[in-house]
């Protein structure tokens, strides 16, 4: 499909880049389901499955005849250039008969493995309003079409039927059992002959969304009132057991407590215990990893020991949280925020991730790094994306080269990508890590070269005022860059110990390239500064203590729910088309 | 007489004790004398018309007003004056004389008191003031409204109450009952109403258009009864001229929603309304016709509701059977009206429907249903199928409709007759191979006796079918319908204040007046009385295609042989001739000038006393000038006239 878009078309034409942006807008909309990696949709004819009397001209989009149709022989076809995926629930496509030559007979093909007339090709002809199924012999259906008309035809995949349309209105089920993987098909047979084909580069004329409101309300009501019968009892105990295992799962003691018994329930897991879970997810939520990681410890000695990978992926977060200025470790040295003064806020406040809409991340997002360092923004700029305080940096210290190298490509870098907005993010993380393999080999080499990266530091402060590295402090910085080098040791560590490790070397990268920038905060890999980032590692933490305690490590709504969504998606991949209509996100609300 | 009287009073005595109660200063027992009081009157008409009587009604509207009394107490209330606005139409009259209906309105009684039709005018601005008053009140009021509105001046009454301004914005209420019933509303409002749906196509609701409004209610997800109410409104509106036919909203939504409420997944109730709907909403549109032709297999979708009540219903459940039986005859004359609407112009949908599955049988056999509502729409559905040469030649002739056709006819209420008289007339058509058998059985009578009806619809149809049967008919029919008609009624026809009987009359005296031998029959024993009011009708005050047909008339006695003496003798009728030979019009010229011409015919035994005493009054020179019109068809005319002089 891109290599055809792209053989075809003028890239730089803004007409049809903004056809093209509609075409994808309406494609998403009229098929939410369809995963165009794994089944891409029709959206021109193929300029390979076609007879050679067939001319594809306008974006592979006109089809015109070019025989000499003389008789059924002539006949021509082209089909589009991917089948229609199951996960369309209800696909359709339209084709106008722009003129209908000398003698008119045409036809469409919802399907045809190779365009012709032959078995497994349904189609309706222009000349006699007969529909044809597998054979040349048709059957009477609707009325004739010629030239103006606007003909259109609709594969059910939930009911595997199909009907087609003309100037709008439809003409009724014109097939019934069809078999899977139909491809959009035109045939023409007399000179003259020209179509053009919408696969929702344009408006339909049939309102098809109308037709699918229908199909989605019915499919809705099928599974609301699906039912339960005898096992209602059964039922709701697995309600109640499903809510009440995720409450405990995420540490809402209180109210799991209050659950259990409203309900007459029990918990498998003892007070105690969970609220030690909820402790230290609390600590690394509010981006207190030292202290999480000396908590998980003291609570549940070994249970690290046994997990350096999830040791490791701590302490890099922890050196993240340094760079925040929110890590214990750092905190310390900073005069204004005492250790106990910043928490997460709220109580119980982790919960999984539904999108990226919990409104106690945000708060915690809002206040967590800003708070401990305890500076205000004077004048914050936010398009304030060139960095003078590298270039400064070069300028004044001068003394490493490579550094001077590295903050050249760096402001390239920068005017090229906007921070955040992870268009081009494979280019980004490659410009990345030509600076990071700098930054890391400066950080596991002498201590001489560390002077020059305080120094950059430094000038940051100077220039950002708004964050400040490690909360602006020299002497947390000093700890930062030695706990650095102490991270850098556990990984070289555990390359010897169980080979090496790409995720680990990732992660090492990106965390340690913060220090690139003046502005940690604003820069393509500041992302990992964002509070929302703890959750992950968080609930990793968290599965990783339960299940040394023989827990289950996952709370079985998410599983429950992990797996109807990968239902929804196997049905589109054995062809069921009602999937299309029955997905999860409908049910959250 | 005597013992009735004491069970009256009896029955008075036990009742007065409820009323009594009504009055006890204990308000639990109150409230325990309503319920039983509730009690005793359901479905006890008697018991209700009594307690009216001992004023139960002014206390209980008392014991509902009063603030103190308990909010259960005064919903018994309510129940109990529901329950007796169920009676009888007095018990309703008398509930209202108590000025019930301002007291009742948070209740919902109100419904069943005003299910008959309130005529009190002054109740109406009240009921309007009142919808701003609560969900409630704004669902029970629009359904009073819908139930209410019977007739064109309730329609009136209501518009001019402002109903439409106060209804629109109820179509967009959080609540659905309400939504549903503002729009039933106005579906009933509209309904063959020009000046309501006229102001609707106007009317904006949060700035949309009401026809809008409308379509977003007939998309596919919405319940079925809202689609199917929203595409009344639109079909109403349509029909009423406020929306053109041609509307993407009729063509691309409102019918083809129509069309999916008679699909076989709806309810029997729904494929019924949606069925007269749509033949309604496309009845004078041949486009329409054509697109609903083609939707959905609407034709062979229509089949189905002659299945009712299916084999397998039958013996599987006998509650379904029952359901079916109920909606069968419904089903049946739903689809014979949509048949009857979508053949009513196009002949290759008249093809389409006679092709159907076992369609002419299913007529047929409609003709001869109990109902009289089936046979009404299977006679329609026949007259418009009838009005196709090529089915009259062929299914018509196949299945023998003529047969159920006269027997309908013996004995049948004028709609039914009107319709079956009207396809008679096409079957008597003279290419139509039923017109034989028809003859045969006798039908000349019958049709005679139509023509002495008190409907003009009847009498036109009647002398209409004789006219078409007399069209090149043997000297026996002609002299049969002639017979049967009988003079005296030939003529009463003739001065028919309806113009089309006329004109029909004077067809059947041109059909009857053809071929010479025929001509000087008829006129050889009703000469005088022709020749009568052939006269009477050129000096009276007609139009130019009564006068024509006249003059056509006078143009074929004067074919004949003994006839034309008729004429010749007849000098105020020659002076006539010559009147409207100059006369303005051309199509009177020709006609006249026609007669004329058979007059002076050279090769017919006295044409040169006839061209002789023609030249004298002067025709010739009228003739003459007449070679000089502008018109070639009357030129030619005049022209061969002269030639008959010149040989």
């Amino acid at each position: 499909m891109a290599e055809l878009g792209a053989g075809s078309l003028l890239l730089g034409d803004p007409a049809f880049n903004y056809q093209e942006a509609e075409l994808n807008e309406r494609l998403k909309r009229l098929y939410p389901a369809v995963n165009e990696d794994e089944t891409p949709l029709p959206r021109s004819w193929s300029p390979k499955d076609k007879y050679s009397y067939i001319g594809l001209s306008q974006n592979n989009l006109r089809v015109h005849y070019k025989g000499h149709g003389k008789n059924h022989k002539d006949a021509a076809s082209v089909r589009a250039t991917h089948p229609i995926p199951a996960a369309c629930g209800i696909y359709y496509f339209e084709v106008k008969i722009v003129s209908k030559g000398l003698d008119f007979l045409s036809s469409l093909l919802p399907l045809s493995p190779i365009p012709g007339w032959d078995k497994h090709s349904y189609g309706y002809h222009g000349d006699d309003g007969h529909s044809f199924c597998s054979s040349g012999t048709g059957q009477p259906y609707g009325p004739t079409f010629t030239t103006g008309d606007v003909i259109g035809c609709c594969v059910n995949l939930i009911n595997n039927t199909c009907f087609y349309t003309k100037n709008g209105i439809s003409l009724g089920v014109a097939f019934t059992d069809l078999p899977p993987n139909l491809y959009p098909t035109v045939g023409l047979q007399t000179p003259g002959e020209i179509v053009d084909a919408n696969f929702g580069q344009q408006p339909f004329v049939f309102d098809i969304e109308d037709y699918m409101s229908e199909w989605r309300a019915k499919i809705h009501g099928m599974i609301a009132r699906f039912p339960i019968g005898e096992r209602l009892g059964e039922w709701q105990a697995v309600l109640q057991n499903m809510v009440s295992t995720y409450l405990v799962h995420h540490g809402y003691c209180a109210t799991a407590t209050a659950f259990a018994r409203a309900t007459e329930t029990l918990i498998q897991e003892d007070q105690t215990s969970i609220k030690n879970r909820q402790r230290i997810q609390k600590l690394v939520l509010a981006g207190r990893v030292g202290e999480a990681i000396e908590a998980t410890q003291q609570l549940y000695p070994g249970l690290l020991e046994h997990n350096p990978n999830l040791l490791f992926m701590l302490k890099c977060r922890q050196f993240v949280e340094m760079v925040n200025g929110t890590d214990s470790e750092v905190r310390c040295f900073s005069v204004r925020s005492p250790k106990s003064q910043d928490s997460y806020p709220g109580s119980p406040s982790l919960s999984p991730r539904h999108g990226a809409t919990n409104p106690n991340l945000h708060s915690a997002g809002a206040d967590s790094p800003t708070c401990s360092n305890g500076v205000t923004p004077p004048n914050k700029n936010k398009s304030h994306n060139k960095y003078p305080g590298v270039s400064s940096a070069s300028s004044s210290s001068s003394s490493s080269p490579s550094s001077v190298n590295y903050s050249e490509s760096n402001s390239t870098d920068s005017t090229k990508s906007q921070p955040h907005s992870g268009t081009s993010n494979q280019e980004e993380t490659r410009c990345v890590q030509t600076i990071l393999t700098t930054v890391s080999a400066l950080l596991c080499e002498v201590s001489k070269k560390c002077q020059t990266l305080v120094a950059v530091c430094v000038l940051v402060e100077d220039s950002c005022a708004s964050r400040q590295l490690c909360g602006g402090n020299q002497a947390a910085t000093e700890r930062m860059i030695q706990f650095g080098r102490e991270l850098q040791g556990l990984n070289e560590q555990l390359c010897r110990e169980y080979g090496k490790n790409v995720t680990h070397k990732k992660m090492l990268q990106d965390a340690f390239s913060l220090l690139a920038y003046s502005d940690p905060w604003n820069c393509p890999v500041g992302q990992q500064l964002d509070p929302m980032q703890r959750e992950n590692i968080c609930s990793a933490l968290n599965s990783a203590i339960l299940e040394s305690q023989n827990l289950p490590k996952q709370p079985p709504l998410m599983l429950a729910l992990g797996q109807a969504t990968e239902c929804v998606q196997l049905m589109a991949r054995v062809r069921s088309g009602s999937c299309s209509f029955a997905r999860v996100d409908n049910f959250l609300h | 007489a005597y013992c009735l009287l004491t069970s009256h009073i009896e029955v008075t005595a036990t009742s007065r004790h409820y009323v009594d109660r009504l009055f006890d200063p204990d308000p639990q027992k109150v409230l325990q004398g309503v319920i039983d009081m509730k009690n005793a009157v359901i479905g006890n008409n008697k018991q209700k018309a009594n307690l009216i009587v001992l004023g139960a009604v002014p206390r209980l509207l008392y014991l509902l007003q009063q603030g103190s009394s308990s909010s259960e107490l005064r919903a018994e209330c309510a129940v109990v004056l529901g329950s007796l606005a169920m009676g009888t139409e007095n018990n309703i009259k008398s509930l209202v004389d108590c000025h019930i209906i301002p007291a009742l309105l948070q209740g919902r009684c109100m419904l069943t008191v005003c299910v008959t039709p309130c005529q009190d005018p002054t109740v109406i601005p009240h009921l309007m003031s009142l919808l701003s008053r609560s969900q409630r009140t704004q669902e029970y009021i629009t359904q009073i409204f819908s139930h209410c509105c019977k007739t064109p001046e309730h329609q009136t009454v209501l518009f001019n109450h402002g109903a439409i301004q106060n209804i629109a914005p109820l179509l967009i209420s959080p609540s659905y009952k309400v939504r549903m019933q503002a729009l039933k509303c106005f579906s009933v409002l509209a309904y063959e109403n020009t000046q309501v749906s006229m102001t609707l196509v106007n009317v904006l609701v949060d700035e949309e258009l009401l026809s809008q409004v409308f379509v977003r209610m007939m998309q596919r997800d919405q319940p079925i009864d809202m689609q199917l109410t929203a595409a009344k409104c639109l079909t109403y509106m349509c029909r009423a001229g406020a929306i053109r036919t041609d509307d993407s909203c009729i063509v691309l939504k409102t019918l083809p929603c129509l069309v999916r409420m008679c699909s076989k997944e709806r309810l029997l109730e729904e494929r019924v309304e949606g069925a007269e709907t749509l033949a309604y909403l496309m009845e004078p549109d041949v486009e329409l016709q054509r697109i609903a032709s083609v939707t959905d297999h609407l034709v062979a979708m229509l089949a189905d509701y002659f299945k009712y009540p299916s084999s397998v219903s039958a013996i599987t459940d006998i509650k379904r059977l029952d359901h079916d039986l109920k909606h069968a005859h419904e089903l049946r004359q739903a689809a014979f009206k949509l048949y009857a609407s979508l053949g009513s112009n196009d002949e290759d949908i008249r093809k389409k429907i006679t092709e159907t599955e076992n369609m002419m049988d299913r007529i047929v056999s409609g003709l001869s249903e109990s109902s009289v509502k089936v046979r009404l729409a299977a006679v329609r559905c026949l007259h418009s199928l009838s009005r196709s040469v090529q089915q009259l030649r062929t299914s018509f002739h196949d299945h023998a409709v003529w047969k159920p056709l006269m027997k309908l006819l013996q004995n049948a209420p004028d709609e039914v007759l009107v319709m079956a008289s009207s396809t008679l007339c096409n079957l008597l058509l003279e290419f139509s191979p039923s017109k034989e058998p028809i003859l045969e059985s006798g039908v000349i009578e019958l049709l005679c006796s139509l023509t002495q009806s008190d409907s003009p619809a009847l009498r036109v149809n009647g002398i209409w079918a004789l006219m078409n049967m007399a069209f090149q008919a043997d000297q026996k029919v002609k002299g049969e319908i002639v017979r049967a008609l009988g003079t005296e009624q030939l003529f009463r026809l003739l001065s028919d204040p309806d113009s089309n009987v006329l004109m029909k009359t004077l067809g059947l005296l041109r059909n009857l007046l053809s071929t010479r031998p025929h001509i000087d029959q008829v006129m050889s024993s009703h000469g005088k009385q022709i020749m009568q009011a052939v006269t009477l009708i050129l000096e009276g005050e007609h139009s130019i295609e009564v006068k024509e047909q006249t003059l056509c008339i006078l143009a074929n006695i004067a074919d004949g042989n003994t006839a034309k003496e008729l004429i010749m003798t007849n000098d105020d009728i020659l002076q006539k001739i010559k009147y409207y030979m100059a006369h303005s019009n051309v199509k009177l010229q020709l006609a006249a000038t026609f007669c004329i011409s058979n007059l002076i015919w050279n090769e017919e035994d006295g044409s040169q006393e006839r061209q002789d005493k023609l030249r004298e009054l002067g025709f010739v020179d009228i003739l003459h000038k007449l070679t000089q019109a502008s018109d070639p068809n009357l030129c030619d005319r005049a022209k061969t006239a002269m030639q008959q002089y010149l040989a």
